[in-house]
C-alpha cells in the first residue's frame, strides 16, 4: 500500500446524509473480479442527473469528498472504496461514518477522517464559493486547512500509523503466526468444521 | 466485575493483544459468496499464499444467481464470471462450495445455521453486512470488506478494535400479529441508521427471549441498519434445540461440553454496558418503511410524515428527498398506498417459519389484480420443505410465483429486479434508492403484512383482510 502523509487536492461538496454503499456503487456494478475499473458506477444513479454536483464542469478533477452525516452506510461491499478511488478521491470527509466503511478505506488506503459538522457546513460555503479552493487534509499532523480554516482531523491511531507507514495487515499478522499456531492448539475439539477426513 | 455476553466471547478469541494495537481475533467460521470474495483470492495468488483453514470456511452461490430456470447456464455473462470465478477459486484452493443446483445452496446466512455450523460463543465474518444474522445464536457475527476477507483467508484472524457494548431489552410480549420484524424496525425508526455504530448490541429482555431462532435471527440481522458492529441474543433452550442434530452440530460427549460451555455465555449479573436501550413490546405495532433508509419508518396505521415534522436541517431535507424518490404525498395514509411488487424472502425473512407464516395468511386468498407476488425461499432445503408442507401449492393457487433460492429481489443484481417507479412492499432489509433495482421504490414490512399487503394491493395488515 502507498503511504499517505498529506494530501492537497479540489474538493467535491456532497450535500446528502445517510449516503449508503449502494448510493456510492450499485450492485449491478459490483460484477467485475478485478480490483480496479470501479469509477464508472460511482454514484450511478446520480450521475445521469446533469444537476448532479460531481458533473458539474467547475468540480471536475477533484480528490477530497466532503460528505454529510452517516457517510458509507449499509452493504459492507468494499468496492465502494475502490470506485471512489479510482474517480480520484483519496479522502473522504464527514462528521459520521459506517463502521464497516471506515475499516475498509483505511484498508484499501482511501483516507476516511471525521471532522464535526460545523467544520462540514463551513467547507461546503468554502468550496461553493470557490470551487477551486485547495484543501489539505494532513495525516501526520491530524488537520484539515482550507482557506482561513485549520480543524482538527478524526484517525484512529493505528489506522494512522499504518497510512502514515503504508503497512500491509496480512504482512503484520503473519509476523504473529506463531500466536495463532498456539492459539489453534487450544481451541476445543467440538468447535465445527467444514471439511471432514 | 463480571462481563457482558460479547466480551466473553471476544475474549475467548483473542490471539494477540497489545497496547495501541487493535486485537488479534481468531475467527471460527469464514463464509465466503461470489461477490465479495474473487479480490481476495486474487490477492492470495498475487503474494503465493494458501487459504490458512480451509476447514473452517464455507462458500455459497447466492447474490447473482437466478431464481427461474437455475439448471440452466447463467444467461448474464458477467454473473457468470463471477460464479464461475468462485468455483475455480474454490476448487483451487481446497474451499468447500455450495453451487447452484446443490440441495444445501441457498443465502448463505440461511446456509450457515441450518447446517448446524452457526453455534454460540463462535465469532463468524463473512464479505456481507448481513453476517450479523448470526449473531441470534450468541455468536459474534460481522460482515467484512475484501481486504479483510483476504486476511482472514489467509490467517484465519482479523485486527480489531474491541468495540463498545450496548443493551437493548424488550420487555413485555409482542402482540398477537406482531413480529420481530416490526420490533427491528421500530428500533431502527428510534435509533436511526447511526444509532448503533462502535457497538455490539445484545439483544435481551422476555420478547427476545420468547422469539423463534428465526425471529432472533430477524432482529440480529438487521443490527446493521442501525450501524451495529454486531447484534447477538444469549443461546438458551431455544438455541440448543435449534442446533442439536443438525448436519454439523456437536454430536454424543461433543454436544454434552459444548451445551456445558454455551450454557455459561451470558451477561454477568454485575456487568455492565456502555449504553442501554429500554423498550416496551406493547409499544410496537406492525411497522412500515416509507423513505429510503430502514430508519424511515411509521407504524402501518400512521400517515406519511412531513419535512415539517423534522427539526433537524439536514433530517428535513432527507425526507423531502426520499419523499420525491419514493413518489409519496405528505399526510398521505401508509395504508393508501398501492403496491405493485410484493416479495417475500430474503436473509432477513426467507427461512421456513417466514414461509409457513406467509401461507396461512395468503391461503384462501387471491393476490390482487395488478400485484405481483414473489415468494423466494432462503435455501433449496427450505424450498424442499416448504414443498413437503404444501406451501408452495397456497402460494400458486393464490397466484404467487414461486420461485427457486436465492438473494432474489433484496439487491439488484441478478433478474429479480423492480422496473424504475415499480413500488414493492418488501420482507428484506434495505429500502435505499435503486437498491431493488434503478429506480425501484421500496418499503420494508414485516412476513403478516407483505402477504396482507399482496391480497389487499395496498400496504395492508391481515386484521384488513377480514
Amino acid at each position: 500500500m502507498e503511504k499517505f502523509t498529506s494530501h492537497t487536492g479540489t474538493a467535491l461538496p456532497l450535500r446528502r446524509s445517510n449516503v449508503d454503499t449502494d448510493q456510492i456503487i450499485p450492485a449491478v456494478y459490483l460484477k467485475r473480479v478485478t480490483r480496479t475499473g470501479f469509477e464508472d458506477g460511482l454514484f450511478a444513479a446520480w450521475r445521469n442527473d446533469p444537476e448532479f454536483v460531481a458533473n458539474k464542469p467547475e468540480y471536475q478533477g477533484v480528490s477530497v469528498l466532503v460528505a454529510g452525516p452517516d457517510f458509507g452506510t449499509g452493504s459492507s461491499r468494499e468496492h465502494a472504496v475502490w470506485a471512489l478511488m479510482d474517480y480520484g478521491f483519496k479522502v473522504v470527509l464527514s462528521s459520521r461514518f459506517a463502521d464497516i466503511f471506515r475499516g475498509n478505506s483505511g484498508k484499501a488506503g482511501l483516507l476516511a477522517a471525521q471532522v464535526e459538522q460545523d467544520v462540514i457546513d463551513q467547507l461546503w460555503q468554502l468550496v461553493e464559493a470557490d470551487p477551486t479552493t485547495q484543501v489539505t487534509v494532513d495525516l501526520d499532523a491530524r488537520e484539515v486547512r482550507a482557506g482561513d480554516l485549520v480543524a482538527p482531523i478524526d484517525v484512529d491511531d493505528y489506522t494512522r500509523y499504518r497510512l502514515l507507514n503504508g503497512l500491509d495487515d496480512i504482512g503484520i499478522t503473519l509476523g504473529n503466526e506463531a500466536d495463532i499456531t498456539t492459539y489453534e492448539a487450544k481451541r476445543p475439539s467440538w468447535k465445527p468444521v467444514t471439511l471432514h477426513a | 466485575m463480571g462481563k457482558t455476553l460479547s466480551e466473553k466471547v471476544w475474549d475467548e478469541h483473542v490471539v494477540r493483544s497489545a497496547e495501541g494495537e487493535p486485537d488479534l481475533l481468531y475467527i471460527d467460521l469464514h463464509l465466503l459468496h461470489e461477490v465479495t470474495s474473487p479480490q481476495a483470492f486474487d490477492g492470495l495468488r498475487i503474494a503465493g499464499r494458501q487459504v490458512r483453514r480451509p476447514d473452517l470456511t464455507l462458500a455459497t452461490e447466492d447474490h447473482n444467481v437466478p431464481t427461474l430456470d437455475w439448471d440452466k447456464p447463467i444467461a448474464d455473462p458477467v454473473s457468470k464470471t463471477q460464479v464461475d470465478t468462485l468455483r475455480k477459486n474454490a476448487a483451487e484452493f481446497g474451499v468447500r462450495l455450495h453451487p447452484l443446483g446443490d440441495i444445501e445452496q441457498g443465502i448463505v446466512h440461511v446456509v450457515g445455521p441450518q447446517l448446524g455450523l452457526t453455534q454460540p460463543g463462535m465469532t463468524i465474518v463473512c464479505g456481507d453486512s448481513h453476517t450479523s444474522t448470526h449473531g441470534a445464536f450468541g455468536a459474534i457475527a460481522f460482515g467484512i470488506g475484501t481486504s479483510e476477507v483476504e486476511h482472514v483467508l489467509a490467517t484465519q484472524t482479523l485486527m480489531q478494535a474491541k468495540p463498545k457494548t450496548m443493551a437493548v431489552t424488550v420487555n413485555g410480549e409482542l402482540a398477537d400479529g406482531v413480529t420481530a420484524k416490526d420490533l427491528i424496525l421500530y428500533l431502527i425508526a428510534q435509533t436511526g441508521t447511526g444509532g448503533g455504530q462502535g457497538y455490539i448490541v445484545e439483544y435481551r429482555g422476555d420478547a427476545i427471549s420468547k422469539l423463534s431462532m428465526e425471529g432472533r435471527m430477524t432482529i440480529c440481522n438487521m443490527s446493521i441498519e442501525w450501524g451495529a458492529k454486531a447484534g447477538l441474543i444469549a443461546p438458551d433452550q431455544t438455541t440448543f434445540d435449534y442446533i442439536e442434530g443438525k448436519p454439523e452440530a456437536p454430536k454424543g460427549a461433543d454436544w454434552d461440553a459444548a451445551v456445558a460451555h454455551w450454557k455459561t455465555l451470558v451477561t454477568d449479573a454485575d456487568a455492565t454496558f456502555d449504553k442501554e436501550i429500554v423498550i416496551d413490546a406493547a409499544d410496537v405495532t406492525p411497522f412500515v418503511t416509507w423513505g429510503t433508509n430502514p430508519g424511515q419508518g411509521v407504524p402501518l396505521g400512521a400517515n406519511v410524515p412531513s419535512p415539517e415534522d423534522f427539526s433537524d436541517p439536514s433530517d428535513k431535507l432527507a425526507c423531502e428527498k426520499a419523499l420525491e424518490y419514493m413518489g409519496l404525498e405528505a399526510g398521505q395514509p401508509m395504508r393508501s398506498v398501492k403496491v405493485d411488487t410484493v416479495f417475500v424472502g430474503s436473509c432477513t425473512n426467507g427461512r421456513i417459519e417466514d414461509l409457513r407464516l406467509a401461507a396461512e395468511i395468503i391461503k384462501g386468498h387471491k393476490v390482487a389484480e395488478g400485484t405481483r407476488l414473489l415468494v423466494v425461499p432462503g435455501s433449496v432445503r427450505v424450498r424442499n420443505q416448504a414443498m413437503e408442507e404444501g406451501l408452495d401449492k397456497v402460494f400458486v393457487e393464490a397466484g404467487a410465483e414461486w420461485r427457486g433460492a436465492g438473494c432474489s429481489m433484496c439487491l439488484g443484481m441478478n433478474p429479480d429486479t423492480l422496473a424504475p417507479q415499480e413500488r414493492s412492499a418488501s420482507t428484506s432489509n434495505r429500502n435505499f434508492e435503486g437498491r431493488q433495482g434503478k429506480g425501484g421504490r421500496t418499503h420494508l414490512v414485516s412476513i403478516p403484512v407483505a402477504a396482507a399487503t399482496a391480497v389487499k394491493g395496498t400496504l395492508a395488515s391481515p386484521a384488513d383482510l377480514v
